[in-house]
């Protein structure tokens, strides 16, 4: 069975290249593969036909208990029978349909193939979520097929509403699947049959569930709006799916459920009444239609109800009867569908209205039609009379529901005789229609369908011999299929239904205003218009209520969220910690109440850069309390990093407005206050909870032997960084390089990668100064005369390298001592970034004449290598080792690997510091530069442009 | 100075600084919102550091195990630190785009989310997405119109 499955995929893979060479031609190899499951079928005949089943499973999932679990009992054996055998003779049909070069084509023909496969996975599937798949798998391909005009705007919308419709009652299912599979704990609906059923109202909501994916799948009310939409296919799609295969699909689960479900709580009330009303329903409305397509769409519909309430029954003579309709229905509906395709290939039209006298000119068409249909209405000999009799027997104990099957019947005997006469009869005021011949592998297939019916009903007592087993799934069957029980009240009803729906065809004429007023007071499409409509307007509504744009109102919220259920949770139960000292040095409370009070005067500053330094000021403060904790590291860091952000905030602040811009709102000053008050409380509030809170003793207790012992070196803190907890820090440096890529994408506009800018090569300044006088940086000559410090350039100059090498010494120290690669990256940077401030942006590109980007990439390399390269050595990411080397004239000395991570880290900070000075300096300076105005500018550029 | 980390001096300036940092981070004005961030990073660095002990410096060698400070939260700290360098870096490129672009570096309700609500008062649907698409605007569909209309034609069948 998986045998065919993949035939089908390889198939459906190959079909495109096939339709390539021989375009509409390439259907009839790739006929081969759906013909494949129908001998296949064919040949397991006898392994089913005593009520056995052929099981093949392969493990696929385990820790879902998912299996390919495959299984062929009698059901699935007739639904393979179908699937296979229509599919192949719907491709066949295709061969000549098509056009050659027909737009799509390609993929309609891999999409057709596809969706048999996914089709025949459904009807074999074991393990209800196996179904599942194939079931979402087959909405898929359907919607793809619907929509096979994606240029027409009603193929688009009928496709997108069949999606929806039955991807929603898939998903239903698949929640009724799992509340069952939960239960009996296990998802092969043959053990699961067996396993006992869940009670009550999860019973209930199970079996609802389940029978939403059926009745949608199947168009069965208040489904059944899609079905008649999705007519704009092309035909051999609506024959095969919305005849022999998809809408068949939940009318099989019913089947295949029944067994053990029929009998559970709402099943049997909801198949009957939806299936009765969906029957009268649509057969009343294919009364009307003048396409002959929707009017066999609509025929479907009621059929598709008659199958519901006969599989749904669960009883022996119904079960034996919803088989051989289902059987008799996909021969004859499909045979029809053909049959219209060919008339509208041959006629051009499909439009009962202006066809007329196509009996006499297309006689084998006629013939071919004229039998399938008389399948449909139920006449002897053939299956559909056999099928009907059956069904009206089954149900000769409910006289409500089969005076409803018997007004159902007249429906269908009455728009079958509509069919025949609109598709072939004579029309006096309509012209006559002049067919194109149909090709014989047009007529071929409907043909064969149409004498597969007569045959099956001459063949009835052997063919519902096959058919037994599974309706002795539900007990002893005392009927048989044939076409002559003698005169029973089913016969009876028969022709009393014949008698009535001939007459009701016979009096179209006076009853055509009645069929036009009564009708279903929504329309499937406005149906479902309806609801998506609402469904938008809902979304707006929430969005438009929920969503005001704001962002000071979202970030408020979500504050508030913190102060009042963790701020709550602290006082209700929060361990609080005793005996806080106030202070542990009296410096603390003099750099705390400094901080404290910068920070306040922050929140009310008015100038942007008194604001800046405030903060600074805080920042500063913090350095001092990290000191004072006996944090050395973490003081030199937030140090460097003050001072690097006060230099950055200078840059862009030279471009922004000197003051805040005055806020009208004076009302929300106060809130936003409360609201920092109150965050500000409830975080000192968590601050001594968490300080409380610990029960353990810390890990990191352990810390200073494991530095010595495993990360050869005697600063904890710079061990933990590039060896303990070495993975934090490569997460935090990637983050760095993301950052670095951040701010210059927002601030060029061009790529950065381009050519670096260089220095004016003949600056005409100092040449006329005269050669004589000392440059001390060579890009300061490039900066406006009053922009110029002179003593600020060589003392640049004096320092810079100076500062490089105490950075490289941090850089290497900060393994014993504090410092280490973010230190030692920092203080290189702030070289930078002296060296920018006092010759400008040629100067910055003489001291750094390499791109951010490949700093920022190779400290990456570094690092991320230095963590493979001892995966390699050692079998650990990141795992430090110590080499003891030995050089002339220095003596024995170590290197710790780590070490290499530390060069990386160094390498992005500084390559984030240059990329930064790049987009905020250089590049912003570019901007004030091409805006012409020169005064806030940094560097002047006399001549403005570059040579 | 080997104590136990927290002192009521830190706590109390953990609390005014997220408090100010919060406050100004409602503003509307970028530069606002980014010195907001900093100070609330300052406020939480400190706050993560009280997790450990104070003492001396935790370098092995200077002082014994047992007075060292706390490392663990040392190195965390030591990251949020640059983090928070970056992401400074980061919104003072987003409040100068902003500059760039409108001339002010002032946060503006989201657009879309206006646009919404204004739809939403006059109960209205965006574009109709799907319900563009409806059947009736199609003159390729296959029930081209509803049937009372051709009744009213006299096109009766």
């Amino acid at each position: 069975m998986l045998v065919l499955l993949i035939l089908h995929l390889v198939a459906a893979l190959v079909a495109p290249l096939l339709v390539r060479w021989w375009g509409p031609r390439a259907c009839y190899p790739l006929a081969l593969a759906p013909a494949a499951a129908f001998g296949w079928a064919v040949a397991r005949t006898p392994a089913v036909r005593d009520g056995g089943a052929v099981v093949e499973a392969y493990p696929w999932v385990p820790q879902l208990r998912l299996e390919l679990a495959l299984r062929l009992t009698t059901l699935s054996w007739l639904m393979t029978l179908l699937v296979g055998g229509v599919g192949a003779l719907v491709l066949v049909y295709c061969a000549r349909y098509f056009a050659a070069g027909s737009a799509g084509l390609a993929r309609f023909a891999a999409v057709l193939v596809a969706f048999a496969g996914a089709m025949l996975g459904l009807v074999l599937a074991d393990d209800l979520l196996l179904l599942y798949v194939f079931w979402e798998l087959t909405t898929i391909f359907s919607y793809l097929l619907i929509g096979h005009s994606t240029t027409r705007r009603a193929s688009r919308w009928a496709a997108a509403q069949a999606l929806t419709v039955t991807t929603f009652g898939g998903l239903a299912m698949l929640v009724g699947f799992l509340m069952l599979g939960r239960h009996t704990g296990g998802y092969h609906w043959s053990e699961l049959a067996g396993g006992g059923l869940p009670a009550g109202g999860y019973l209930v909501t199970a079996v609802l569930l389940v029978l939403a994916g059926a009745l949608a799948k199947s168009a069965v009310l208040p489904f059944s709006g899609w079905l008649p939409q999705a007519m704009c296919a092309p035909t051999p799609v609506s024959a095969y799916l919305h005849a022999a295969a998809m809408v068949k699909a939940g009318v099989y689960l019913l089947g295949l459920l029944a067994p053990v479900l029929a009998t559970a709580g709402p099943w049997r009330p909801v198949t009957v009444t939806a299936g009765l009303l969906t029957m009268l329903a649509g057969g009343w409305a294919a009364l009307r239609q003048c396409d002959l397509k929707l009017l066999l769409a609509y025929g479907t519909v009621s059929q598709l109800g008659l199958l519901t309430v006969v599989l749904g029954a669960g009883t022996p003579k119904a079960a034996l009867a919803g088989t051989a309709m289902l059987f008799a229905h996909a021969l004859f509906k499909a045979a029809l569908f053909l049959v219209v395709g060919a008339i509208d290939h041959s006629a051009g039209t499909r439009d009962l209205r202006e066809l007329s006298g196509l009996g006499r000119r297309a006689p084998l068409l006629a013939a071919v039609g004229t039998l399938a249909a008389a399948s449909m209405a139920g006449l002897p000999p053939l299956v559909g009379f056999v099928a009907k009799e059956a069904v009206l027997a089954a149900f000769t104990d409910q006289p409500v529901v089969l005076a409803g099957l018997v007004a159902g019947t007249v429906l269908t005997v009455a728009y079958t005789a509509r069919f025949v006469w609109g598709a072939f009869g004579t029309r006096p005021h309509a012209e006559r229609t002049e067919p194109q011949p149909v090709p014989a592998a047009m007529l071929g297939p409907p043909a064969l369908l149409a004498v597969a019916g007569l045959a099956a009903g001459v063949l009835a007592g052997p063919a519902g011999a096959l058919l037994r087993p599974y309706a002795e799934l539900f007990g002893p069957v005392p009927e048989h299929l044939a076409l002559w029980h003698g005169p029973t009240l089913a016969l009876g009803l028969s022709v009393l239904a014949l008698a009535c729906g001939v007459a009701l065809f016979a009096l179209r004429g006076p009853l055509a205003p009645v069929l036009a007023r009564v009708r279903a007071p929504v329309g499937g499409a406005q149906g479902y218009e309806w609801l998506t409509h609402r469904f938008d307007r809902l979304a707006i509504e929430v969005t438009s209520a929920t969503q005001r744009g704001s962002l000071p109102l979202y970030l408020g919220t979500i504050l508030l969220v913190l102060v009042v259920v963790p701020g709550g949770a602290m006082l209700a139960a929060g361990p609080w910690r005793q005996g806080v000292p106030l202070w542990d040095t009296p410096l603390q409370p003099v750099v705390g109440v400094v901080s404290a009070v910068a920070a306040l005067l922050a929140v009310g500053a008015r100038r942007r850069l008194t604001a800046m330094l405030l903060v600074g000021v805080t920042g500063y403060g913090t350095a001092m309390m990290f000191v004072l904790h006996g944090a050395p590291d973490l003081a030199l860091t937030q140090f460097l990093v003050e001072t690097a952000t006060i230099a950055v905030f200078v840059l862009v602040l030279r471009r922004l407005p000197e003051r805040f811009s005055a806020r009208p709102l004076r009302r929300s000053r106060w809130a936003r206050r409360a609201v920092g008050a109150a965050v500000g409380v409830v975080l000192a509030g968590l601050c001594l909870v968490a300080v409380g809170a610990r029960t353990a003793p810390s890990v990191s207790r352990a810390f200073p032997d494991l530095a010595v012992s495993e990360g050869h070196g005697r600063n904890v803190v710079n061990v933990t960084l590039v060896d303990i907890r070495a993975w934090d820090t490569m997460g935090e440096i990637s983050v760095l390089v993301v950052t670095a890529t951040g701010v210059a994408s927002l601030i060029f506009q061009r790529s950065r990668t381009g050519p670096r800018p260089r220095r004016p090569r003949r600056p005409e300044r100092p040449a006329q100064r005269g050669p004589q006088r000392p440059v001390w940086l060579r890009g300061g000559p490039t900066l406006a005369e009053r922009r110029r410090s002179i003593v600020f350039e060589v003392v640049t100059r004096l320092l810079f390298h100076t500062i490089v090498l105490f950075s490289l010494f941090l850089l290497f120290s900060g393994h014993n001592a504090p410092g280490g690669g973010f230190a030692g990256g920092l203080v290189a940077s702030l070289a930078l970034a002296v060296r920018y401030l006092a010759g400008g942006r040629y100067e910055l590109a003489e001291a750094a004449p390499v791109g951010a980007g490949t700093v920022l990439g190779a400290g990456l390399a570094v690092s991320v290598g230095t963590g493979a390269f001892a995966l390699l050595a050692s079998g650990s990411v990141l795992q430090s080792a110590k080499l003891d080397l030995w050089l002339p004239g220095v003596g024995d000395f170590y290197v710790v690997t780590s070490l290499f991570f530390d060069i990386g880290v160094y390498l992005i900070v500084v390559g984030l510091v240059l990329d930064i000075l790049r987009s905020l300096g250089a590049e912003v300076d570019r901007h004030i530069e091409a805006a012409g105005k020169t005064e806030r500018g940094l560097i002047v550029d006399p001549q403005g442009r570059r040579p | 100075m080997n104590g136990s980390g927290a002192t009521l001096v830190l706590v109390v300036l953990v609390g005014v600084l997220a408090g100010t940092g919060v406050t100004l981070l409602l503003e509307r004005s970028l530069t606002r919102i980014l010195l907001g961030v900093v100070l609330l990073g300052n406020g939480v660095n400190l706050l993560i550091l009280l997790g450990g002990r104070s003492g001396d410096a935790p370098v092995v060698g200077t002082a014994p195990v047992d007075r060292m400070s706390d490392a663990l939260p040392q190195a965390m700290v030591l990251t949020a630190i640059v983090i928070t360098f970056g992401l400074t870096a980061f919104l003072l490129a987003v409040a100068y785009r902003s500059w760039y672009l409108t001339g002010n570096d002032e946060v503006q309700d989201d657009l879309e989310d206006r646009q919404v609500a204004e739809l939403a008062a006059r109960n209205e649907l965006p574009a109709r997405d799907l319900g563009g698409e409806g059947p009736d605007g199609d003159p390729e569909q296959v029930d081209p119109e509803p049937h009372l209309r051709r009744q009213h034609r006299g096109e009766t069948p």
